[in-house]
């Protein structure tokens, strides 16, 4: 049996008329039944999924081009898709339908792709493991038993699963790249303004973007050229043009500055994914990169400062899921006060509530200047740092995450410990840089093989060249056609 | 009253909010109207539904570039949004989107010149902000509905400073203020219709002396001579609470116009934190040099720069400049009358004395059927020859009520100004000689004497003889004698 098809060769076998779109929507809808121990989908509707793939198939046979003919995208349960729900996770948006598409996805149907379902993902994208979820945990293809990282977690676990080819993302401070590395697949954070906002459920929304997640580092780049570009229904979207990455993935890194930041490679992080990650640097230096070492200073300060601006921002985000306009309503609200507090009370989830509560005192009269504002000059000395280093290297290279997948429930109860899952992401959206997870290699726990992914980021627009270096590592460290048979270790 | 004014000194500053005429909302394309069904002028950004974003409205930031230059105040080279947090039902996204720290217009200053005593009042600042929508409280049932029409519309926020010292400096400041607004298209600033809005602040403190007491702020109030008459109150109630040993709270209360009294609403404890932050969904964005000058040219007159030009140009008395001016729609019909006819001060004239004669009860110049082209019509019939005063008052009388041509009107009533020569000597001279009375004195150098023999002359042709032609011809037989 060959190993899953890269978007090209899927979008190609549309193209020459081998297969049809409906085939291959079928054949990754079945799976996604057989898979439903994962709990990677909140949403899939076959009748929906396979109209859309009778349109693009009737769209091929016109003879439009389409760049992902038929080439089916799970989309992550925070970005709205017109035709499915849009839930974030969440009790409160139960049965909200957006009238509108994302624009991402609006981007992905115009070039062919057809949605396939809504994955799972921490309440609001507020977690790194999916176990916020208010409907169902989701679980790790590698090890039933472990997490998939998140909040992107339905995301990955789909495609690492091959439960879908691509998956949208959402990535605030590491919730692509994060369970990316966690489920051996690629998952890349674009700069901040490269893509549109628009139909993004907004969490952090100075740090949120929307990435690919992908078996292969070629297809993010292709799917990141698809969703790239200035917006006019987002402000913060760069008004400049997009320069495809995908015809240059292959050019390689002869003469690439990398950079290794002390700081990334620290005891906080486990020695076998040290290790692995070098390892991936030395691939690298053989295709004729240079390594350096860099430092990034105030990388300590990265996870407290990420906390504040994000937990204010979604104070705020949030203060819109108040039962009066859509969502559910709790059924005993007597006036507008109970109205409000019922509703919130009874179905945000609890971490939900702790962030909320959390960004609402940095942002509160007389805790403003010491919390959020001081937040926002420690976020300039971040990107001060990775100014500084970029004068003296192209990309730098560290590891995705301190520690591979962890068990389900191991860190649910403390929440600082699930904080710290981020420190070595959270900078990246903070600095509004580009990163790149993709996987470099295996370790073993308990008899169970986990995979371990490296991290790349460079100055911001320049997904180009952590894609190319992306691609060196995936050739010398990485099976991108392997699927994780889904046992249990225990 | 009186005697409390003696004693105290109120000191009293104004927030002003008013919807710029754009034609669309803030932050999103749906239409800025007034009167649509509701929640019919609304998309998922207005509607603050999760995954939308604002962009904004340059068309507003014009607007209120054109009010920051016409009060002399600072345009920001930057300008920002911050988020206003508050829960309420018509607020769907539970925080409004203003301007907190990055006002787009900081200073300048207002001057009533047209309805006060040309007293400067400075502004503090104003800023750009999206409305709420509108609740609806349900007589029965006790439910409340929600139209979020208004959700979205842009509004200029206007502070002035703590300068004015009486009602009636309220009640100038305010109208100078609209006139300045209107005149320059930026707001309709239609209380009725929620295009104006006004909060006000009042303080009194002892005549003579320097600090500030502490102020209560004053809201629902729904008209101009509302803000007059609620200020008027506030200061009688917080003369008489002091003198009474009382104190003064920060407070917010409510104006009920009908009792013509205040009622509390919020002490300052229970004041809401906004939690004011930068939005950081619009980035700050940069008000360059060439937008200000370009929003510079394209600004409409100001009312005294229009004042200088009616009374030195048109020739028109500053009263009747005034007259015009103060109303901009008013002033529009004015303009429109004088380019038609080009005679300033006679279109002036019709408009102010015939046509407002006419106009009974409040009606706006807008819905009056007579227009510009009528009026021209008229001044330049009465030029001509054609008609004489009289008729053209006769005219204009009915065409208030049938706005058809002059000429079909003077056709119908039989007005043309009798001119022809030979048939205005016979009657002058049949006058002649019925009042040789008149005629002696004339001789004798007694010139009144002419308005009986011209009054005869009138009556015979039923007011349509040329009076000056008349005169001519009475002077040339009184020669033959």
């Amino acid at each position: 049996m060959t190993g899953p098809l890269s978007l090209t060769a899927l979008a190609d076998s549309v193209r020459s008329g081998a297969r049809t779109s409906v085939d291959i929507a079928t054949e990754y809808l079945d799976r996604i039944e057989r898979r439903s121990d994962l709990g990677a989908f909140l949403a899939v509707d076959r009748a929906r999924t396979l109209a859309e793939a009778v349109a693009v198939d009737a769209r091929v046979a016109r003879g439009e081009s389409l760049p992902l003919a038929g080439v089916p995208v799970a989309v992550k349960d925070n970005i709205h898709a017109i035709g499915f729900p849009t839930t974030c996770a969440s009790r409160i948006l139960e049965g909200f339908r957006p009238p509108f598409d994302a624009t991402v996805v609006e981007k992905l149907r115009a070039a062919g792709a057809v949605v396939l379902g809504k994955t799972n993902l921490d309440e609001f994208a507020m977690g790194s493991s999916t176990e916020n979820s208010a409907f169902t945990p989701c679980r790790n293809p590698w090890a039933n038993d472990r997490i998939p990282g998140g909040s992107s977690g339905g995301s990955a676990a789909a495609v690492a699963a091959n439960l879908a080819p691509a998956a949208l993302g959402s990535d605030t401070g590491g919730s692509i790249r994060q369970p990316a590395a966690l489920t051996g697949t690629v998952g890349l954070k674009p700069t901040y303004g490269r893509v549109s906002r628009y139909g993004l459920v907004a969490f952090g929304s100075s740090l949120d973007q929307v990435g690919p997640m992908t078996r292969r580092v070629e297809d993010a780049a292709i799917l990141h050229d698809v969703l790239s570009g200035h917006d006019p229904k987002d402000a913060t979207t760069s008004a400049r043009d997009h320069e495809p990455t995908a015809p240059r993935v292959r050019d390689g890194v002869r003469g690439l500055r990398i950079g290794l930041p002390d700081e990334y490679f620290g005891d906080a992080v486990d020695p076998e994914i040290r290790v692995s990650v070098e390892n991936a640097g030395r691939a690298l230096e053989a295709a004729g990169a240079v390594l350096k070492r860099v430092s990034l200073p105030h990388t300590p300060h990265a996870i407290p400062t990420y906390y504040i601006v994000a937990t204010s921002e979604a104070s705020s985000n949030l203060a819109r899921y108040d039962g009066v306009h859509y969502g559910r309503r709790h059924p005993e609200a007597v006036d507008i006060a109970s109205l409000f507090t019922g509703s919130r009370s009874a179905y945000l989830g609890k971490e939900v509530k702790r962030r909320i509560l959390l960004g609402t005192w940095c942002l509160s009269s007389g805790f403003y200047d010491a919390f959020y504002d001081r937040a926002l000059r420690i976020r300039s000395l971040l990107k001060a740092d990775f100014d500084a280093a970029f004068r003296d290297v192209d990309v730098v290279l560290c590891p995705t995450t301190p520690t591979p997948a962890w068990r389900l429930g191991e860190k649910i109860s403390d929440p600082v410990q699930m904080y710290v899952a981020d420190i070595l992401t959270g900078a990246c959206n903070l600095a509004g840089i580009p990163g790149l997870a993709v996987p470099c290699g295996i370790t073993e726990r308990t008899g169970t093989r986990l995979p371990i992914g490296a991290q790349l980021m460079g100055p911001a627009w320049s997904e180009s060249l952590l894609l190319r270096a992306g691609a060196v590592i995936e050739a010398a460290c990485w099976d991108p056609s392997f699927v994780p048979s889904s046992g249990s270790a225990s | 009253m009186s005697t409390t004014l003696e004693r105290w000194e109120p000191v009293i500053g104004l927030e002003v909010h008013v919807q710029l005429g754009t034609d669309t909302k803030m932050f999103c394309g749906c239409r800025n109207l007034f009167g649509a069904p509701p929640n019919a002028l609304t998309c998922p950004v207005c509607l603050g539904l999760p995954g939308a974003l604002p962009v904004p409205n340059r068309k507003a930031a014009e607007l209120a570039i054109r009010f920051g230059l016409a009060v002399g105040g600072t345009i920001a080279e930057v300008t920002r949004f911050d988020r206003k947090q508050y829960f309420y039902p018509d607020l769907p996204k539970g925080y409004q989107i203003s301007q907190d720290k990055g006002p787009i217009v900081t200073g300048g200053a207002v001057t009533t010149s047209f309805f006060g005593d040309g007293k400067t009042i400075r502004l503090i600042r104003a800023h750009l902000e999206e409305d709420a929508g509108k609740g609806q409280h349900e007589e029965s049932g006790g439910s409340t509905l929600v139209d979020l029409n208004r959700c979205g519309i842009p509004l200029l926020e206007i502070v002035s400073a703590p300068d004015l010292r009486s009602a009636e400096d309220a009640w100038a400041y305010l109208n100078e203020l609209r006139l300045t607004l209107r005149t320059l298209d930026i707001s309709e600033c239609d209380m009725e219709k929620g295009s104006l809005r006004c909060d006000v602040n009042v303080s009194i403190r002892p005549r003579g002396t320097i600090p500030f007491g502490d102020r209560v702020e004053l809201k629902n109030l729904n008209s101009f001579r509302g803000v007059e008459r609620a200020i008027r109150h506030e200061i009688e109630r917080q003369a008489a609470l002091l003198e009474a040993g009382g104190k003064i709270e920060l407070e917010t209360r409510l104006w009920d116009d009908e009792k013509g009294e205040s009622r509390l609403m919020r002490k300052k404890e229970s004041a809401p934190d906004y939690r004011y932050f930068p939005d950081p969904d619009l980035p700050p964005f940069a008000v360059g040099r060439a937008w200000v000058d370009r929003v510079a040219a394209e600004a409409p007159e100001l009312p005294l720069k229009r004042l200088e030009r009616y009374t030195s140009v048109y020739g028109l008395s500053d009263y009747d400049s005034k007259v015009l001016i103060t109303d901009p729609s008013i002033c529009r019909y004015f303009e429109e009358t004088t380019a038609l006819c080009n005679d300033p001060k006679n279109a002036a004239n019709w408009i102010t004395s015939e046509l407002f004669g006419l106009m009974k009860g409040g009606v706006s110049i807008d819905d009056v059927k007579v227009r510009p082209t009528h009026i021209a019509e008229l001044v330049a019939l009465v030029k001509a020859g054609t008609l004489n005063v009289r008729s053209a008052r006769e005219v204009l009388a009915k065409q208030y009520e049938d706005p058809r041509p002059a000429k079909e009107w003077v056709e119908k009533l039989g007005l043309v100004q009798v001119s022809d020569r030979d048939a205005l000597v016979a009657i002058i001279r049949k006058g002649m000689e019925m009042n040789p009375k008149a005629v002696a004195d004339l001789k004798a150098g007694k010139e009144k004497a002419a308005g009986a023999i011209v009054g005869y002359a009138m009556k015979e042709t039923k007011g349509r003889g040329n009076p000056a032609i008349l005169n001519e011809i009475l002077a040339e037989l009184l020669k033959t004698l």
